[in-house]
């Protein structure tokens, strides 16, 4: 059992939903990066995205694109992010890491060597947003032998004829994208989301995770009600270039929402399998 | 491995040339992509798609665009006997035009109600706003801030024909975040939007499909030429950005093995500077916006900006189908720099009376190296792809004249 697999398997034991947050490695910069890391398990993030930074995120809207370019202006690479999550796991055995993010830096790195690498620093999964199952030779099944998660992406434009060929090869989790869109776009409608989870939930026994659009407690929860996990990304990440504005710590400033964020979400009670 | 039966069966169904191409986007994207190329395959197969295009290219655009014998030029270089397949006669001016058409066809097929694009130079903004506003459909081009700045006579072009230009402020706000912005449009609107990407780059199918449409470049100088010259041209040259022209004029030309091709990369202050947009020469291969190809990248993977006077050729990557060709050693990929550029941009217009593009100019500054040390019955056609009404203004500049 993978430590996803472990985590969700605890979450649904509790009888509740699981906080995802994503914070891009290296915003602002590597001390204050780490320092947030060491401490978001203790504010309630049951599980971890890291962005791997990349120049050209065509996925992502302006925040998550200015904390790579934030990051990347303060020395962040493949190797500092690998260094990150290797120092997180001298403390930290149980909490999921997950590298989020495109795949030519993963490419430049050497697909052999970045997951052997990722592996031995600790890391469970990956989500790498231009990677489609019809380009699974590249990386995905790489990756399963490695022993690596490989998290798929949904959306509101894959189909039930499309939702197989998704959930192939995808272990962990599933990530449903609860809106076509960039990161930090408009909020989703709970409904509407609730509804593309049970579908999928027909298809699949991994547990799902819904993101983007969520910016507060009140919209993780409503989401918590209906998923088994809520990722947050833009909104924690906007905090960190809120803070800079401030000039107070970024660290402390994106735990605060985070600790709103898991109070709600574990708020709402669930029928605990 | 057996040989190679032809340079023109690709890509496969994965969209692949080799290790080049793909489908590199995101899970939003793909069914919208699968769906582009059921319907551009049923387009293929369907008589009235094909009779529609040629009545448009015809009648709308222009063509056939005339392959001109340059005899000053010729003369002048006193080499080689050089063909100018006049792409900058086309309506709107450049080659870009050929490729709108074809797109703008299927989006109507498929039902789109909205059209994006991306432009650099401006060409391929002025092409899509044309073709959006012939049918009637709204536009949106995104344009870096940088090109703005550099095509105004273009972006003013676009706002006439009832497009909105969409200022891009991220990254080197040229080209390569035009095309950021209009994926991160698109994904967005991705339930009525269709997307005409304006050079043979991109997720399969567009390298494809790109260069179908622009075949006809090719097509043409082949006809021309043997009614011309009673045979087929010895060379080819032809600028290279994203490659769109080029692959239009080569393509048809792939399994004719004798001729010689060549195609122009922008060696902007030098290639043995950090300032250029020589992907072939000076990147590696990488994925980006779509597809596998050859990228000006650092050691860690992050896009490097490209450099040029040219913004049509302001870009870190090229077409995978370019990539192949040069990995395979089919085409012969050279370069030009800025200074190369303005000095056949001058010299075309002096000669021949031709204002050529910046781009176009790029291929004519190859033209001047390469047509002296040839026989005089060597034939050469060279793609001028646009005209360079639209780069007065940075020419001035760069020669330091106030306008």
């Amino acid at each position: 059992m993978s430590r996803i697999d472990k985590r969700f398997a605890a979450l649904q034991a509790e009888g509740r939903a699981g906080l995802v947050t994503f914070i891009t490695a290296g915003d602002p910069d590597l001390p204050t990066c780490a320092r947030l890391l060491a401490q978001l398990p203790a504010a309630g993030a049951d599980v971890i995205e890291l962005g791997m930074p990349f120049s050209d995120p065509m996925a992502d809207g302006p925040s998550i694109q200015a904390a790579g370019l934030r990051a990347l202006a303060n020395g962040a690479s493949m190797k500092t992010t690998l260094q990150l999550v290797r120092n997180f796991r001298k403390q930290d055995n149980d909490t999921p890491i997950v590298l989020m993010g495109y795949f030519n830096p993963i490419s430049a790195y050497g697909v052999d060597a970045f997951l052997s690498d990722a592996k031995a620093a600790g890391v469970d999964g990956l989500i790498v947003v231009d990677l489609p199952p019809e380009e699974d030779d590249e990386l995905c099944i790489p990756a399963m032998k490695a022993g690596l998660n490989f998290i798929r992406l949904a959306t509101p434009t894959t189909d039930e004829a499309r939702l197989p060929a998704v959930l192939n090869n995808t272990s962990g989790f599933l990530y449903y994208v609860s809106i076509a869109g960039i990161t930090g776009a408009a909020a989703p409608d709970p409904d509407a989301v609730g509804k593309a989870v049970a579908k999928i939930k027909q298809h699949t026994k991994i547990p799902v995770a819904v993101g983007f659009g969520i910016r507060d407690g009140a919209r993780a929860a409503a989401i918590a009600r209906v998923a088994d996990a809520a990722v947050v990304g833009t909104a924690l990440v906007d905090r960190v270039a809120e803070a800079l504005q401030k000039n107070i710590d970024p660290a402390e400033h994106v735990l605060e929402l985070v600790r709103e964020l898991s109070a709600a979400v574990r708020g709402v009670v669930k029928a605990a399998a | 491995m057996t040989a190679l039966n032809s340079y023109r069966s690709g890509p496969d169904e994965r969209g692949h040339f080799g290790k080049f191409g793909g489908r590199f986007v995101a899970e939003t994207l793909m069914p919208l992509i699968l769906d582009l190329e059921k319907h551009y395959k049923a387009a293929k197969a369907d008589p009235s798609f094909k009779a529609e295009m040629d009545y448009l290219l015809k009648d709308y655009v222009g063509r056939p665009s005339p392959l001109y014998y340059a005899e000053p030029l010729t003369k002048h270089l006193g080499g080689a006997k050089i063909y100018l397949k006049r792409e900058e006669l086309n309506h709107t001016g450049a080659h870009k035009i050929n490729n709108c058409i074809g797109q703008i066809l299927l989006a109507k097929r498929m039902g789109k109600k909205r059209i994006i694009a991306e432009t650099g130079a401006g060409q391929h903004g002025v092409a899509t706003a044309t073709v959006a506003a012939r049918f009637g459909l709204p536009c949106v081009i995104y344009m870096g801030e940088v090109d703005i700045e550099r095509q105004q006579p273009n972006v003013f072009r676009m706002r006439l024909l009832g497009a909105e230009v969409r200022a891009v402020k991220s990254g080197s706000r040229t080209l390569k975040d035009a095309m950021n912005e209009a994926l991160r449009d698109w994904v967005t609107n991705v339930h009525d939007t269709f997307y005409i990407i304006g050079t043979v780059a991109g997720p399969h199918p567009y390298p494809m499909l790109v260069r179908d449409f622009q075949c006809v470049i090719g097509e043409e100088t082949r006809a021309q030429m043997i009614e011309k010259e009673g045979r087929i041209p010895d060379s080819l040259v032809a600028c290279i950005g994203g490659g769109s022209n080029a692959m239009g004029l080569f393509h048809p030309f792939l399994d004719d093995r004798d001729v010689q091709i060549y195609a122009v990369e922008a060696a902007g202050e030098g290639l043995d500077t950090t300032r250029h947009a020589a992907s072939l020469a000076k990147g590696v291969p990488g994925v980006l916006h779509g597809n596998r190809t050859f990228l000006l990248q650092d050691a860690d993977g992050q896009i490097q900006e490209a450099h040029t006077i040219s913004a049509g050729l302001d870009y870190p990557g090229i077409g995978p189908e370019h990539a192949w060709l040069h990995d395979i050693g089919r085409v012969n990929y050279v370069s030009a720099t800025d200074k190369e550029a303005l000095e056949a941009f001058q010299l075309l217009s002096r000669l021949e009376g031709i204002i050529p593009a910046l781009e176009s100019s790029h291929a004519l500054a190859h033209v001047i190296k390469l047509a002296p040390k040839l026989p005089k019955d060597h034939l050469m056609a060279v793609c001028l792809s646009g005209r360079g009404d639209k780069d007065i203004y940075t020419v001035a500049k760069a020669l330091g004249v106030q306008l």
